[in-house]
């Protein structure tokens, strides 16, 4: 789909799609999670999924990034060693690409952070968990990484529970990124953000991902996240995907009675 | 207590081989905490139950056993469990490292190299080395299993950004073969080179936590650090005051309450047999009390 003339993928070949899914489905007893869930994302494409609270948006991504285990489906992603069906590997395989080539953000900070380690110490863990054990070079691309994120460098050292919620998310957005990920999940990254202190996060955001050329997946019920962020968007309801394409397409231009229902409920200040 | 109603070393003979079982798990993967389900012993949970058990299940009529604690024959801890033992196993003791076939410790390896055939039992409060940046026990023990340690180096690097240098001296975390990291007991760091090929069998009991783990002889135990940051032993810039050794590791006695202090070997043992040997220190003469 649009997303090679995107133009965000230099230096990624793009060849075929970064993930595949297809056919993701999982139930709560007798209850739909996220059903018969299908799509590609592409090296540098950022991915948005919308929907009203319990829409699946959210049991969609935990499958994807390994946190629940699906009842039926695949998820392929392409590797340096060709493409690999995530649900099959085993957990040693899964819990490495998730500390390295993949990375998840957490709504709340608290999930992804260590609460009790330094800023630079929570930064450095995941440098740490692929194997550097050299203390000077893990600091510098702390400082770097916390600098990125515009957090001063001289709070490297204190916790995340001296940090404001603002701070805090974007320390975790720093730790996700720091060891090059390939791919981000990102479950609602500005939820509980007052919205001048979301306009900036957006706006980082925004830049990282163009300047790395991440592909990412963008959970949120906010329409002005994914307008910013995301080159395609899927929109959910009750656990079934209803709408997809282009954001801009489906956002000025929705066939789907929910999709309009949910674009038409945007206020206007 | 002497006499009937007690078996053997206190413990019945199926506890001791369930705890044996649990033993030779631990020595056939080194470092690998081997759960069991520990007893309650007639002591209170921090005084080496787990130690105890583990030295119950080894014991052997003809075993000449010997207790320390930090270090020291004479100290409560030593004295009770090594009479805890004359009562109940009736077998003979000593304060002699290279007498003793069966030592159990709290907090020190003895200075004295242990040879083949002895058995060292450590008494541990914590057997968890992650247990402090990772509450959750699934948790641990899947990053154990998938060999996920960079958590480990979390605390170190903590260590060095708050101190500038690792900090943590005592229960300092080794990679047992390149596999399992472990937690050695709290003894110092100082004892840390002291696992590693050592060639008695070393055997770790944590009582309220369950857990029994070992290290079979020649086993390479390896103290994690940071390439620019190597692990260092540490030792206090003193002679042993007493039998003048200078490569033990030392005790700070106040003596006085104006500033007078001595440092004297902590393996009571290892002084005693220097200065039978004719060694003497600073303050070896008969040493008059409340010397400055």
């Amino acid at each position: 789909m649009g997303a090679v003339e995107l133009g965000i993928s230099a230096g990624m070949k793009p060849e075929g799609p970064l993930l595949s899914v297809r056919g993701l489905t999982r139930f709560y007893g007798a209850r739909i999670g996220c059903a018969d869930v299908s799509f590609d994302l592409w090296p540098g494409e950022v991915m948005g999924i919308v929907g009203e609270s319990g829409s699946g948006k959210s049991t969609l991504l935990s499958c994807l990034a390994g946190h629940l285990v699906p009842d039926a489906g695949e998820v392929i992603l392409a590797t340096g060693a060709g493409p690999r069906d995530v649900l099959a590997m085993s957990e040693a395989e899964r819990r490495r690409l998730s500390r390295g080539d993949w990375a998840f953000v957490h709504q709340n900070p608290r999930d992804g952070l260590r609460m009790g380690v330094s800023a630079g110490g929570n930064v450095g863990e995941r440098l740490m968990a692929v194997g550097a054990r050299h203390y000077g070079d893990i600091r510098a691309r702390a400082t770097d990484w916390l600098e990125r994120v515009e957090i001063a460098a001289e709070r490297i050292d204190d916790r995340p529970s001296a940090f404001s919620g603002g701070m805090q998310q974007r320390l975790q957005i720093a730790r996700s990124l720091v060891t090059g990920p390939r791919l981000v999940f990102m479950d609602e990254p500005t939820g509980g953000l007052d919205v001048s202190v979301q306009a900036r996060l957006l706006d980082l955001l925004r830049g990282l991902v163009r300047e790395m050329g991440l592909s990412a997946i963008i959970v949120t019920h906010d329409l002005a996240v994914v307008r910013l962020l995301a080159d395609r968007l899927m929109v959910m309801k009750s656990g079934r995907v209803v709408e997809q394409g282009l954001t801009d397409q489906v956002l000025d231009d929705p066939q789907h009675g929910y999709t309009q229902l949910l674009v038409s409920s945007v206020l206007q200040v | 207590m002497t006499g009937p109603g007690y078996n053997f070393a206190y413990l019945d003979e199926g506890t001791k081989r369930m705890i044996r079982r649990a033993i030779l798990k631990g020595i056939a993967v080194p470092g690998y905490q081997v759960p069991f389900s520990a007893r309650e012993m007639p002591m209170p949970y921090g005084w080496g139950t787990g130690g105890v058990q583990v030295t119950a299940a080894c014991l052997l009529p003809e075993d000449r056993l010997k207790v320390i604690d930090q270090g020291a024959d004479d100290t409560t801890n030593a004295v009770s469990i090594r009479r805890f033992f004359e009562r109940t196993a009736h077998v003979a003791t000593t304060t002699s490292t290279t007498a003793a076939t069966v030592i159990q410790t709290r907090h020190r390896i003895p200075e004295h190299p242990l040879r083949e055939g002895q058995i060292l039992v450590f008494q541990v409060p914590i057997p968890e080395p992650l247990r402090f940046l990772e509450p959750r026990e699934t948790e641990t023990r899947r990053m154990h299993s998938l060999e996920e340690y960079g958590l480990m180096h979390v605390k170190l690097y903590e260590d060095i950004a708050r101190h500038g240098t690792i900090a943590t001296s005592y229960a300092y975390p080794v990679r047992v073969e390149g596999r399992y990291v472990m937690d050695p007991s709290p003894i110092p760091k100082f004892d840390n080179p002291r696992l590693s090929d050592c060639a008695a069998i070393q055997l770790f009991g944590a009582g309220r936590e369950q857990r029994i783990y070992a290290l079979p002889p020649h086993t390479q135990v390896v103290s994690l650090d940071f390439e620019d940051h190597p692990f260092d032993p540490g030792k206090a810039p003193h002679d042993c005051d007493l039998c003048g050794a200078v490569d033990s590791y030392l005790d700070e006695v106040i003596t006085d309450d104006r500033g007078g202090r001595m440092f004297v070997c902590s393996d009571t043992d290892h002084c005693t047999c220097r200065r039978a040997a004719g060694h003497s220190g600073r303050l070896a003469a008969p040493l008059p009390a409340g010397r400055a």
